[in-house]
């Protein structure tokens, strides 16, 4: 018995009464009409009290990663930062669904939820400081690198899914994309793949609205982004994604339901940008104020404060336990990238290849000479 | 259709040197690729076939022939057919410690996997500062000559060649697709494995029990001392038919088969090039940016001093690839190779 043994066909002629093999119901497939919510509703009193603080307590000191990290753009101290600010919710639910043995795929917006998953803030950011690609060790992280290329991260996550579940070993993969990724070739290829291959992969689709400036009536006809996993024979679930508890519910059934061999899920979460594109963004040009404060006023840590507080979950002090764990992280962030990196132009040669080739040694042993002479100018 | 035979390497002349003949049989370059297969999933759990029709019809040149039926579709997987789907999948495999081994169906069938190629398999290693390698053989039926309608024909080699962090590796004999495509496999580095397919059913002696052939190693497959013909994959039987042509116009030329385009053979190129003194290049693709560009400006650049005539290059032009009834106009045969050997200054 093989893993994929379920794939078969009846080998009975298409025009056969009853030949044609036996074809996916699309019901239970199709995502809510409306998105999923807990805050505010009957629901959220089911959820563990210890949960919800430390759902808070995440969305806090995520949000203040985001704005340490948009503030270090300004000093010069990162290249660039794609802030999450607004989609706090989704990266800490991200990473939090997750086991240790599991695997994320983000992109390039996602690097809270690489630092949600035990990544150091000083490792998550290299790419955007600028002083290397990935400066994180992907496997003892159980996170791929940060993916530029949109839509490309959804394959691999896809392959390590299977190759796992072809080993035996219980582990999921979870993908993140943004709306506009979800147009790209690759999303479409790795969601037919996963469903085929019945691959335990989540992808989670933050649709924050827009993709740099191009808003999603512009990308997508479809009725919701998580229709689109009806085509595929998966189910598709639309989520708030500003609503932590609702995210970490509905991302959790599809990680279980991933485990448990039942293939993969798309997540859609309805969630904004609060921020520009990046820091070099101009967001005014596409959008306007009036529309960015009425999701100020749907704002992850709002709704999160307001709902515990009624629940009489979160009382002042809890606040400002997160409050300084936020100031706390922050205050590192800026210490740590107050210095500057060490850089190692010999390690560019490296890792080309398992063994640099004769040429790269060649090139090498040229960049090498061109330090010493540099260095001597400078003496 | 270009013949598959050639004359079996000089003893002497290293590369199939040291291979001992008790388990060779004949074969056809198809057999031996399958041979490799077959041998590397026996001998490592961790490698995985998946292409489009790897299964049960064997892959459209039955390279993977019966390898699902030995192995079950869980080692030999027929995929969805979308090449950056396979492609990118195969990178999550060897994220996970698999060794996956992709067939492209066709050369430029390869073209929607390019994004993956270039992005992810060429720089995962280095983009991790070597924590992810990605152990993936590519294998990519190219190049013309058997009368393929449009798309089935690109001499693909120079959007390889031109990525660094691919290995590009190219056999012109039977016992080279054998020993390369096992050492591809075994190599921790991605190689796009290039099979030329019109070499795919001519047959010639190989044995399977031989060495493992290391990559990266060109072979001078005939000794000459008038000029020496540098080539690869398709065009090698193309130069050896030359170089016995040109025995009657009175030149003698070596043919030296690259069998690896990246990393490229500087030491074994520059050597013969030095001791001959004339050098053409030959491939079939274009030759604008070609491969043979690079190779001609290396060899000028490494080789000025030894050289009696500038490094010529004998490629097909610079135009998309011809319908089938005029692909020989197109490809370089010997006319065009003997022609180049003409103006190799030999008045001097
Ligand atoms: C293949 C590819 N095309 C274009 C870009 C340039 N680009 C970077 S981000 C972006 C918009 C992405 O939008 P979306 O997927 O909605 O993610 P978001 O930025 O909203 O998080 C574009 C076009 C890219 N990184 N990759
Ligand atoms: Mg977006």
């Amino acid at each position: 018995m093989t893993v994929l043994d379920h794939r078969h066909h009846t080998g009975v002629p298409g025009w056969m009464p009853g030949a044609t093999a036996p074809r996916t119901d699309p019901a239970p497939l199709l995502p809510d009409v409306s998105p999923v919510r807990v805050l505010g509703t009957p629901a959220l009193e089911k959820h563990d009290p210890a949960l919800l603080r430390e759902l808070y307590r995440r969305l806090v000191v995520g949000r203040r990663y985001n704005q340490q990290a948009t503030t270090l753009t300004k000093q010069g101290r990162l290249a660039v930062y794609p802030a999450s600010t607004g989609q706090e919710a989704c990266q800490i639910a991200a990473a939090l669904v997750l086991g240790e043995r599991d695997w994320l795929f983000p992109s390039y917006r996602d690097t809270l939820a690489v630092v949600s998953r035990g990544v150091d803030p000083l490792e998550a950011l290299t790419l955007l400081r600028g002083n290397a690609h990935t400066g994180y060790d992907p496997r003892a992280s159980r996170t791929a690198p940060l993916c530029t290329p949109l839509g490309t991260q959804a394959p691999h996550a896809v392959g390590l899914a299977h190759a796992a579940r072809l080993r035996g070993e219980p582990v999921v993969a979870l993908a993140m994309l943004g709306d506009g990724g979800t147009s790209e070739g690759d999303f479409h290829e790795a969601l037919n793949f996963a469903a085929v291959l019945r691959a335990p992969v989540v992808f989670l689709v933050q649709n924050n609205g827009y993709a740099i400036s191009v808003p999603l009536s512009a990308q997508s006809a479809a009725p919701s982004l998580a229709h689109k996993a009806v085509g595929y024979g998966m189910p598709g679930r639309l989520v708030d994604g500003n609503d932590a508890p609702a995210l970490h519910s509905v991302l959790t059934e599809a990680v279980e339901r991933a485990r448990a061999g039942g293939g993969p899920t798309l997540v859609e979460a309805l969630t904004y940008r609060i921020e520009a594109h990046t820091n070099a963004d101009d967001a005014t040009r596409y959008r306007t104020e009036p529309e960015v404060d009425a999701w100020r006023e749907h704002d992850p840590i709002l709704l999160m404060d307001r709902a515990l507080r009624e629940l009489h979950l979160l009382d002042d002090g809890l606040a400002q336990d997160a409050a300084d764990e936020a100031e706390a992280l922050a205050a590192r962030m800026r210490a740590e990238f107050h210095a500057d990196p060490e850089l190692d132009p010999m390690a560019l040669f490296t890792h080309v290849y398992a063994e640099p080739t004769p040429q790269l040694r060649e090139q090498a042993a040229q960049l090498s000479a061109e330090l010493a002479a540099e260095a001597e100018v400078q003496h | 259709m270009s013949t598959a035979s050639h004359p079996s390497p000089t003893p002497t002349l290293g590369g199939a040197a040291a291979r001992h003949t008790s388990a060779a049989r004949t074969a056809s370059m198809a057999q031996a690729l399958n041979s490799a297969l077959r041998d590397s999933l026996r001998e490592d759990p961790t490698v995985h076939v998946l292409g489009e029709d790897v299964g049960a019809l064997g892959g459209v040149f039955r390279i993977t022939d019966g390898l699902t039926a030995e192995f079950g579709a869980d080692r030999c997987l027929d995929t969805p057919l979308a090449e950056a789907g396979i492609l990118g999948t195969a990178i999550g495999m060897a994220m996970y410690g698999l060794r996956p081994v992709v067939e492209m169906q066709f050369d430029a069938f390869a073209y929607p996997a390019l994004e993956q190629l270039f992005s992810h398999v060429a720089k995962m290693r280095n983009r991790t500062a070597g924590r992810l390698p990605l152990p993936i053989t590519v294998r990519i039926p190219y190049g013309g000559g058997i009368g393929g309608v449009e798309h089935h024909s690109d001499a693909s080699e120079a959007y390889y060649t031109s990525t660094p962090g691919l290995h590009v590796v190219t056999p012109g004999t039977v016992a080279d697709a054998y020993g390369l495509l096992r050492a591809s496999i075994a190599s921790d580095d991605p190689v796009v494995f290039l099979e030329p397919k019109r070499l795919y059913w001519g047959k010639a002696e190989f044995d399977p029990a031989a060495p493992v052939e290391p990559i990266g190693r060109a072979v001078l497959r005939r000794t000459g001392t008038s000029a020496v013909l540098i080539t690869y994959g398709p065009s090698l039987p193309v130069c050896l038919e030359a170089a016995e042509a040109a025995q009657a116009e009175g030149w003698d030329l070596a043919v030296l088969d690259l069998r690896t385009l990246v990393p490229f053979d500087d030491e074994t190129v520059t050597r013969v090039v030095r001791s001959i003194g004339r050098a053409v290049v030959v491939h079939e693709a274009s030759g604008f940016g070609g491969t043979g560009a690079e190779i001609a400006a290396r060899v000028t650049e490494r080789c000025f001093h030894h050289l009696a005539a500038p490094v010529l290059r004998v490629t097909g032009f610079d135009i998309p690839y011809p319908p089938p009834m005029l692909e020989h106009h197109h490809l370089p045969g010997v006319d065009r190779i003997l022609d180049a050997v003409a103006r190799l200054q030999w008045e001097d």
